[in-house]
């Protein structure tokens, strides 16, 4: 075991770095779809191609800001503003003209909906954006890297992935717990996850409230893609792993759990990078044969409270 | 009489609330018990617990000498215990006919792939069946377009097709139209006491009790505070003030 | 009229108008070939459906059953035995899935499908040694009941087992949905619970649809790869799942015809214009879907029986 370790130690703390990095990303996709099903009680299937389409945002927004002749630093506010851009532009379009009409569906039809979408809006993001890859790496260049002590080694490690992103997704997850729990808006959202009917009876006006937590959702899956644009070329198809990975991590740590889709985020991502290093063909299995064994075992997911439905 | 359905210090608390404090009830075979008390005092947490859709946290019941405490629904049904529900629990996209005849097929064989649910056999039994309840106008109804009191009723008849020999009915009557009541339940009685079924039923029309029932419980935050026949247990004075007062202003 | 009377005299209606349409032109035999496969696999979906449940990965059966032919085909080239071959690795899996998924509904059941036929789609692309990968893998000239067929008798065959299959498990699936197990999944779109109070496990009956599901796209998956003879890991894929839940709410889920209407529809517009709007082709399912969704929600055979309804009435 201890030769094991001797050999392969900065392998394995390479890819606990990866793990972390891409589990910040895949929190900030899953944290948006969690409260969205929350408040809504819809799972967008369409939440990863938010997540494509903020990622080819930024990078657009990024060269532009490049052409224009401003200065390196200026592409990290440019990732921010391209994820608020595409908030603010899909979620409020999205949720007005399709989810505002279904709200009173059966869920499947719901689900019939929301995947509608995310067909529609995987073709237009290959209509803007082509099916070359597209890469946009000033923001990883500008911050360099950074030495992380592992054991006896010394790793070197980009500091836009291992402290930048972790950074902004602690940043995001304690964020919206204050959000939440400190100020009258994030009451008015618990209160209406929590009970619809008597929140709306006291005169909450949950359209207002649906409208806004959509655009939020979405404008987190925006900022996750754009935080992962510069950490990889972009190609078509990343909305549907997108989605189907945060829906594992969704369903792992239970639907509706902020703190536990952190923790699972983590566990998935990690999972997943030590797979790549020392299984490459079981990368895309693990994640699913975590969530898959979870749910044997807890169907309510780890954190995930059963619900006794009244009869 | 012999007892059919044995319950033994059964005790259940949601949260802080006592939903059963420490029951002990014995049914005998072949009797009406009704079960009166307030809203809240564990009444419905009972029937939940004898269906095997609660696990009581103390106490053992015993149907027909098997112990079949926390057993799930499925398996308590088959023994042959069935129960009605205080919001009717229907198919709402099936016809009243169809859901009599997915009672029956629950009984007599669901697992049949290819010869139709109204198949001659099951649908002239469902129509026995409606025709006693006088749900047979409606056979051919979508459930979801029934009034309350009708949807009541064809949840008991779905319950009465399982061919139970013990019927848990929780409010009965509710639902039903003040007018309609007496005849509704005389019709009820009718048909389970044909069928040889015992039965225990929710109720909050002392009328009802007093007419039909062969022995009364009084439930009381969670414990059972009176039991016996009709005439004597609500003629107590008690009873009087903490069950029917409240009975008779809800 | 009864409704099975009518679904089966329109049914053999046409089944004879496709013959005659595939006598017209080789490639009208082979687009139609692949739509009645293709009706045949949203069958399946289509018993999903009534239970209040959608698959998002049933192309992961579609898949299995054609990879199984492709595998097997070296060792028993022979169509008359891969077909129920490919079946019968397809029932398996969808029992060994269906086991697991069956606990779960609406959402979970949706997703869980969507994440297993990816995960499936990502191991044929990744195990190149075994499936060549994305190259995907050729389906040697096969024997149909020992005979040795020329090119266009083959095909001939394969398009006359695609028509007597769809016949055959349309006329299951009607007989199905009438029965106990069918009416039971009904029930357990709009109150499970009363279901357990019954004694029936509402999880045995959805899981029951669930495999025969997945038999029935595993058929379709062997009839694509006879009819294709060249099977890629993108059967698999989240679009080709999408596709058969695309054709389920076109065709209208009220009768066992709409699969196959809307297969046949979909298959012929396809044809003309993914070419030209390939880019595209994902967003104008979507849009119908939607427009389907939201304004025409029996698809066509809704629209087909809602006028002989008034037709007859009148």
């Amino acid at each position: 075991m201890g030769g094991w370790f001797q050999d392969n130690g900065p392998l394995l703390g390479l890819a606990l770095l990866d793990g972390i990095a891409s589990a910040a990303l895949i929190f900030m996709v899953a944290v948006g779809l969690n409260l969205v099903f929350g408040v809504l009680r819809v799972l967008n299937v369409a939440h990863g191609s938010l997540f494509a389409i903020g990622a080819y945002a930024a990078a657009s927004v990024g060269v532009f800001a490049a052409s224009a002749g401003l200065p390196a630093w200026a592409s990290l506010p440019a990732l921010l503003l391209a994820a608020i851009l595409v908030g603010l532009v899909l979620g409020p379009l999205v949720e007005r003209l399709l989810l505002r009409r279904i709200y009173d569906e059966e869920p499947v039809l719901q689900l019939l909906v929301t995947f509608a979408l995310f067909m529609i809006l995987e073709d237009a993001q290959k209509l803007i954006w082509g099916v070359q890859p597209v890469s946009f790496s000033t923001p990883v260049s500008l911050l360099g890297t950074v030495d992380v002590p592992f054991g006896a080694d010394v790793i070197p490690y980009n500091t836009y992935q291992v402290i930048l992103l972790p950074l902004v997704a602690v940043a995001t997850l304690a964020g919206l717990a204050l959000f939440l729990r400190r100020t009258l808006t994030g009451r008015v959202i618990v209160a209406v996850t929590t009970d619809r009917e008597a929140a709306t009876a006291m005169g909450i006006d949950a359209r207002r409230v649906f409208l806004l937590t959509f655009t939020f959702g979405a404008m987190l899956a925006a900022l996750g893609g754009a935080l992962s644009a510069p950490t990889t070329s972009l190609v078509p198809g990343i909305g549907a792993s997108t989605i189907v990975l945060s829906f594992a991590v969704v369903a792992t740590a239970g639907l509706g759990q902020i703190e536990g889709a952190a923790l699972t985020a983590l566990m998935i991502g990690i999972g997943r990078s030590v797979a790549v290093t020392f299984a490459p063909e079981l990368e895309v299995v693990v994640p699913y044969m975590i969530m898959v064994l979870v749910l044997l075992v807890r169907p309510q997911g780890l954190f995930g409270v059963v619900e006794t439905r009244r009869i | 009489m012999s007892a059919l359905l044995d319950a033994r210090g059964l005790r259940l608390a949601f949260g802080g609330v006592k939903a059963a404090d420490g029951i002990d009830l014995s049914v005998m075979a072949g009797e009406f018990l009704a079960i009166i008390g307030p809203n809240g005092a564990g009444k419905t947490t009972f029937i939940n617990m004898a269906t095997g859709y609660l696990r009581p946290q103390a106490g053992t019941i015993t149907y027909d000498g098997a112990e079949i405490t926390g057993r799930p629904p499925r398996e308590i049904v088959r023994r042959g215990i069935a129960r009605s529900f205080q919001l009717p629990q229907l198919f709402s996209e099936h016809t009243v006919e169809q859901n009599i005849a997915l009672a029956i097929a629950s009984r007599a064989g669901i697992f049949s792939p290819l010869a139709p649910l109204l198949r001659p056999a099951w649908r002239e039994e469902g129509a026995e069946l409606l025709e006693r309840f006088g749900l047979l106008p409606v056979a051919r109804q979508r459930a979801d377009a029934l009034n309350e009191g009708t949807r009541k009723l064809a949840d008991i008849a779905m319950a009465v097709a399982l061919k139970p020999r013990l019927l848990l009915m929780d409010e009965p009557t509710s639902g039903v139209a003040a007018s309609e009541k007496m005849a509704v339940v005389e019709t009820l009685v009718r048909v389970l006491r044909q069928a040889g079924v015992t039965a225990v039923f929710v109720e909050h029309d002392m009328d009802v009790v007093e007419r039909f029932a062969d022995r009364v419980a009084v439930w009381s935050q969670g414990r059972i505070a009176a039991l016996g026949p009709p005439a004597e247990v609500l003629a107590d004075p008690a009873v009087q003030r903490d069950v029917i007062g409240i009975a008779r202003h809800a | 009229m009864t409704l099975p009377r009518m679904e089966a005299l329109l049914g053999l209606l046409v089944a004879a108008l496709l013959v005659l349409a595939a006598l017209s032109t080789p490639w009208m035999k082979f687009v139609l070939t692949i739509a009645l496969a293709k009706g045949i696999a949203v069958l399946g979906i289509l018993l999903l459906l009534r239970a209040g449940q959608v698959s998002f990965g049933h192309a992961l059966y579609v898949a299995i059953g054609a990879y199984s032919v492709a595998f097997l085909a070296p060792s028993i080239p022979d169509a008359a035995l891969l077909l129920p071959a490919a079946a019968l690795v397809a029932t398996l899996a969808g029992a060994l899935i269906g086991l697991f998924v069956s606990r779960y509904r609406e959402i979970f059941f949706g997703m869980l499908n969507l994440a297993l036929s990816m995960v499936f789609y990502s191991m044929l692309e990744k195990f190149y040694h075994l499936t060549k990968g994305t190259d995907g893998i050729r389906v040697p000239p096969l024997t149909a009941a020992g005979m040795t067929l020329d090119r266009v008798t083959f095909e001939w065959t394969v398009f006359a087992t695609a028509l007597v299959l769809a016949l055959a498990f349309g006329a299951f699936a009607r007989a199905y949905l009438l029965s106990p197990m069918g009416e039971a999944l009904g029930a357990i779109k709009t109150r499970e619970t009363r279901l357990e109070f019954m004694g029936v496990s509402p999880r045995r009956v959805l899981l029951s649809a669930y495999i025969l599901s997945a038999m029935m796209a595993g058929c379709a998956g062997a009839l694509v790869a006879m009819t294709t003879r060249h099977v890629t890991p993108l059967l698999s894929y989240w679009t080709a799942s999408g596709e058969l839940v695309f054709i389920a709410i076109l065709g209208g889920a009220g009768g066992v015809l709409g699969p196959f209407l809307g297969a046949i529809a979909y298959e012929l517009v396809r044809v003309y214009a993914a070419a030209t709007v390939a880019d595209m082709w994902q967003m104008i399912l979507g849009a119908v879907l939607l427009l389907v969704i939201l304004f025409a929600r029996g698809g066509i055979w809704g629209l087909l029986s809602a006028r002989a309804g008034k037709g007859a009435g009148a």
